[in-house]
């Protein structure tokens, strides 16, 4: 007679998997990633490149020699790491720096903790905040776009649009002054800006955020969050004081806001589960990111910020309970 | 149509595979032989009054119920009881049993054979419930829970609603949708002996909307019966449990760790109200039921109308054999089935299918660590996180479990079906279950 | 200049000073109120235990243990496994108990139904552990009494002192680690595993099986198993084995290790370890 098989309910299983998931996320990074390639040209694709093979083959030779475990480097998610890493610096960093990210973040950020699904810290981001910290000359030295430029070293570098009005309201400078200074919303929305590698399309990363929510990769609840409170408390400033404070809009569209509301904030592991701690997540970065930017040293806080609410996840877990069925009301 | 209604919290919908839905309720001869397990019920298991040797007519006692959660159970085909054992049930272990080899097809005298409809009767509802209870009629869903029990409201309760569950949420499983389909008129008035017993005057039929043919047919019928509603129901796994059903329907929600009594309703499934009519008005115990056979291999997926005790192997010879790449041979749903161990394990009360699926159709998917995606936080059906849950079990952290509600978990299988990494999540909250229920048992001392 | 200075100094000590009065009464009147009056003794016992901290006694740790026994007011029930009858003796002596004489003790597995011996009859995939296994079936090998194959007991173990054997697919139990902190036995859902006593030179033997069932039907899924023949019973000459629902059971207190019962039970359920080979049996004895 065959050998049956004895296993527990349910028999049926959901045809998704982690690295399904995992490749539908870097699916929907395509956008992103081709508007860098065509603003930065050949170098947008040489570091992106190098981070993934080098996140890549950080995860294989830790996986190989230290833990002596299985080898999960194909189920996806180093590659995003890698592509994360490298949409977060500039795109014509030294391809030395590249590989320092990419081993700082596969192997402090995530591979000391476990591998996947153990690491607190969104591992793309502790090896984008290693570099801003470590070589703070290169890491904001932003290539200015450029309409497909193959050539790796001779792009022209200039400030960020946050970094313009940083700079000027410091020294005192009206805002509506330094708005001409920087391309319009348009080129803005488009991604015709100075700025990381990947994070200069709005309207990319958007697309893929969309993608995301149809496939439900992810939900809603953190992006929403995030963009929302941050443009909301960014308004309360505005409002306040137009000519000290750039509009909600303005910050929407710049640095790396975007990028981090639909990819980073919503990393699985390092952000929270239940969907009430999600939305505090998801203010709770928006918050910090807008008080880095307007009151912080860094003209940019979208690292920071998640990073700093990636430490609070445990907390928010264990605080914030999704509703029960059938939840007796509490006396008193 | 009205609006569908459903249930709010969690839920998933796993490919529905209907496969018999068009195929007929086939009445199976009786077999060589069957195997009557004791224990078909919730509760205490029967006590055998017939002897090794003693010919008995189908239909005849041949097991007491006697504690208060327990059924009755009957021959169910004339022969000689060839003898009292121990063989393997779809629990994976050896139960007791009334094995008997069948002679003839000789019912007992008192039932009315006859298939004409009876809608008109004169009885009171302690003499319905009685009629259930000695017919050994059980909830036909699956749960098996002893009906007369169900019938008798606690003091200070009181019912409101009875609720009929016709959603046969489970995918590829069909009996209860080709049931309504075929004893719609008899489910109308087992509805209407059942309400006559529980004393309310409100029923609502729940039936979900890919059965439209079924939420029809019964629609139509209803008019007949002004207390009884018929209520369409978006697809949407678990809607046939008792309280996502009642929020369904009459948007309450049962306390934790309560009956659905405890918000006025009774729920009871369309096959049980069958077995209500039949046993009432035909004086007939339970001794058959409607059984799915299907599978995306099978030759001849069918519904069929089998004795209790009858071989599953019998079964599946009926839909056109075991097919050859047979991985897995399931009692009940895909969803909440039990996977058997062996092909003579015998047809019990509340057997609602025989689902084979094929060796590639069996596998896991290989186990991965956790990625934290809350998928199973966003689907459990009951607000609980089966992620913590696991691992508050495998971590031994007993209390922890039960102040997360572990003992909600009503194990729909939900969150393992939706988990990207393959984890076991309902095995091990299966066993914080039983050693949680453990500890507050010896708790209460 | 020297009297803003001194101001400041004056200042700093003043507010200092007040302070940390301040959050010494605060601290003082804390401590009044939750005021843990603790047995003395308990460090005394904590005192003589091994500071492990392996868990081995059942208990979270040397202090829980050390609270335990100072509690209970007698050693009945609790034991040391690293530290062994010498600790408790100590700890007897300290509290002016009479401390009884402790027998060392082993975890024998009590099934034999490896892959050959029960080979497989179902393929199990679910969670690896035997608490699951135990609910869902009786067991690849079809016996409900039988080892289930999953490792609970190797994991319960903090000595080390277990493995699985990965070709029978049994647990195996190291008699030089092995503590007798008796966590497996706790562990195994079907309780296979006994305490039994050492023995000398660590020999033992024991019925390795414990099916409750008829004979016939636990020969059909294993061919090692207990069928309650009663042959062994006849052989023994200490009364050390009872037969009770088809199953023989050796006493280790009452069984001198004759080695008289092993040949001739016909299943060889009956096991005999750490004895020199024996001599070539008769053809007869060794059939069946």
């Amino acid at each position: 007679m065959k050998v049956l098989t004895v296993s527990g309910s349910p028999h049926f299983h959901a045809e998704e998997s982690v690295s399904k998931l995992m490749y539908g996320v870097v699916f929907s990074l395509i956008p992103a990633m081709l508007v860098s390639f065509y603003f930065f040209g050949l170098a947008a694709i040489v570091v992106t490149l190098t981070a993934v093979v080098a996140c890549m083959a950080f995860e294989f030779l830790i996986q190989k020699y230290l833990i002596k475990g299985p080898l999960t480097i194909f189920d996806g998610s180093a590659i995003i790491t890698g592509v994360l890493l490298a949409f977060n610096v500039p795109a014509n960093l030294p391809l030395g720096l590249v590989v320092i990210g990419s081993a700082v973040a596969i192997g402090m950020g995530k591979m000391t903790f476990g591998g996947l699904g153990k690491n607190p810290f969104n591992p793309a981001l502790v090896g984008r905040v290693f570099l801003m910290i470590s070589f703070p000359v290169q890491m904001t030295t932003y290539p200015q776009p450029s309409v497909l430029n193959v050539s790796l070293t001779d792009a022209v570098t200039g400030p960020t649009p946050l970094t313009i009005i940083k700079d000027g309201v410091s020294r005192g400078m009206p805002v509506s002054e330094l708005m001409g200074q920087i391309p319009d919303y348009i080129n803005l929305l488009m991604g015709n800006l100075g700025g990381s590698a990947g994070e200069i399309s709005a309207i990319a990363i958007l697309l893929g955020g969309v993608y995301m929510l149809i496939r439900k990769i992810i939900s809603w609840h953190i992006p929403v969050a995030y963009l929302g409170s941050a443009a909301i408390f960014a308004g309360i400033f505005w409002l306040i004081s137009p000519e000290v404070y750039p509009d909600p809009l303005f910050h929407l569209l710049t640095g790396g806001l975007m990028l981090g509301a639909i990819y980073m904030a919503t990393d699985y592991t390092t952000s929270p589960m239940s969907r009430t701690g999600m939305i505090i997540f998801g203010i709770g970065c928006g918050l910090l990111t807008i008080i880095i930017r307007l009151f912080g040293a860094y003209p940019e806080g979208v690292a920071f910020s998640i990073l700093i609410m990636n430490a609070f996840v445990p907390l928010i877990n264990r605080g914030l309970k999704p509703k029960r069925f059938g939840e007796e009301v509490k006396n008193g | 149509m009205e609006k569908l209604k459903t249930f709010v919290m969690g839920g998933v919908h796993p490919p529905e595979n209907k496969l018999a839905e068009k195929q007929s309720i086939l009445r199976l001869d009786p077999p060589e032989s069957v195997a009557i397990p004791l224990s078909q019920h919730l509760g205490v298991p029967a006590a055998p009054v017939v002897n090794k040797g003693d010919e008995v007519l189908a239909g005849q006692l041949i097991a007491k119920g006697e504690a208060f959660i327990s059924a009755n159970i009957h021959a169910s085909v004339s022969g000689k009881v060839a003898k009292i054992d121990a063989v393997i049930d779809s629990s994976g272990y050896r139960k007791k049993a009334i094995l008997i080899n069948t002679e003839g097809d000789k019912w007992t005298d008192g039932i009315d054979q006859d298939e004409s409809l009876v809608t008109d009767y004169d009885l009171d509802s302690k003499e319905i419930t009685r009629r259930i209870q000695d017919n050994g009629v059980v909830g036909m869903g699956g749960a098996t829970f002893p009906s007369h029990v169900k019938m008798m409201v606690p003091k200070g309760k009181k019912a409101e609603y009875l609720i009929i569950n016709g959603v046969e949420c489970e995918p590829c499983l069909t009996a209860d949708h080709r049931l309504m389909l075929e004893k719609g008129e008899e489910i109308m008035v087992g509805i209407t002996l059942q309400m006559k017993a529980l004393g309310v005057d409100k029923a609502i039929i729940g039936i979900e909307n890919n059965k439209a043919d079924a939420l029809e047919h019964l629609e139509r019928l209803a008019e007949k019966y002004p207390a009884i509603s018929v209520q369409g129901l978006k697809v949407k796994y678990p809607q046939g449990a008792e309280k996502q059903l009642i929020k369904a329907l009459v948007n309450r929600e049962v306390p934790s760790g309560k009956l659905p009594i405890e918000v006025g309703c009774v729920v009871h499934n369309v096959g049980t109200s069958f077995a209500v009519y039949e046993a009432v008005l035909k004086n007939k115990p339970l001794m058959e039921r409607v059984v799915t056979v299907s599978g995306t291999s099978v030759k001849k997926p069918g519904n069929f109308m089998v004795r209790i005790g009858t071989p599953v192997i019998t079964l599946i010879e009926a839909a056109g054999g075991l097919p050859e790449d047979t991985g897995k041979v399931i009692n009940g749903g895909p969803m909440m089935g039990k996977a058997l161990n062996d092909l003579n394990v015998p047809v019990t009360k509340g057997t609602s299918g025989i689902l084979i699926f094929t060796e590639a159709e069996s596998k896991r998917p290989p186990e991965q660590n956790c990625i934290r995606c809350a998928r199973c936080l966003t689907i459990c059906p009951m607000g609980l996180e089966p992620y913590l849950l696991a691992q508050l079990t495998d971590k031994k952290r007993l209390e922890e479990c039960e102040d997360e509600r572990i003992m909600d978990c009503m194990e729909c299988g939900s969150c393992l079906y939706i988990c990207p990494s393959g984890k076991p999540l309902l095995d091990h909250i299966r066993v914080g279950k039983t050693r949680v229920g453990k500890m507050i048992r010896e708790r209460a001392g | 200049m020297n009297e803003i200075l001194n101001e400041i100094t004056l200042f700093s000590v003043v507010s200092l000073g007040a302070i940390g009065g301040v959050a010494a009464i605060i601290l003082f009147l804390v401590a009044q109120k939750f005021k843990v009056i603790e047995d003395p003794r308990i460090d005394q016992v904590e005192e003589l235990l091994p500071a492990a901290n392996c868990g081995g006694c059942g208990l979270a740790g040397c202090r829980a243990l050390a609270e335990a026994i100072v509690k209970a007011e007698s050693l009945e029930g609790f034991n040391c496994p690293p530290g062994g009858s010498d600790v408790m003796q100590d700890i007897a002596k300290a509290m002016g108990w009479e401390a009884g004489e402790t027998t060392p003790m082993i975890a024998v597995l009590r099934c034999n139904g490896t892959r050959e011996q029960a080979p497989p009859k179902v393929r199990y995939d679910s969670a690896m552990t035997c608490a699951f296994a135990h609910a869902l079936f009786a067991g690849e090998g079809g016996c409900p009494y039988g080892c289930l194959g999953c490792g609970d007991c190797v994991l319960a173990c903090s000595f080390d002192a277990m493995y699985m054997d990965k070709e029978t697919g049994l647990p195996v139990i190291l008699d030089d680690k092995c503590v007798a902190c008796a966590a497996c036995v706790k562990e195994c859902p079907r309780n296979i595993i006994e305490m039994r006593k050492k023995g000398k030179k660590d020999r033992r033997i024991f019925v390795s099986c414990i099916n409750e069932e008829k004979g016939g039907v636990a020969r059909k899924n294993c061919k090692v198993a207990c069928i309650g023949c009663g042959k062994c019973l006849k052989e023994c000459k200490f009364d050390a084995i009872t037969l009770e629902n088809n199953l023989a059971y050796i006493d280790f207190e009452k069984c001198t290790l004759c080695r008289k019962c092993p040949p001739v039970c016909p299943t060889n359920a009956i096991h005999e370890l750490n004895f020199p080979v024996r001599k070539q049996k008769p053809a007869e004895t060794v059939e069946s």
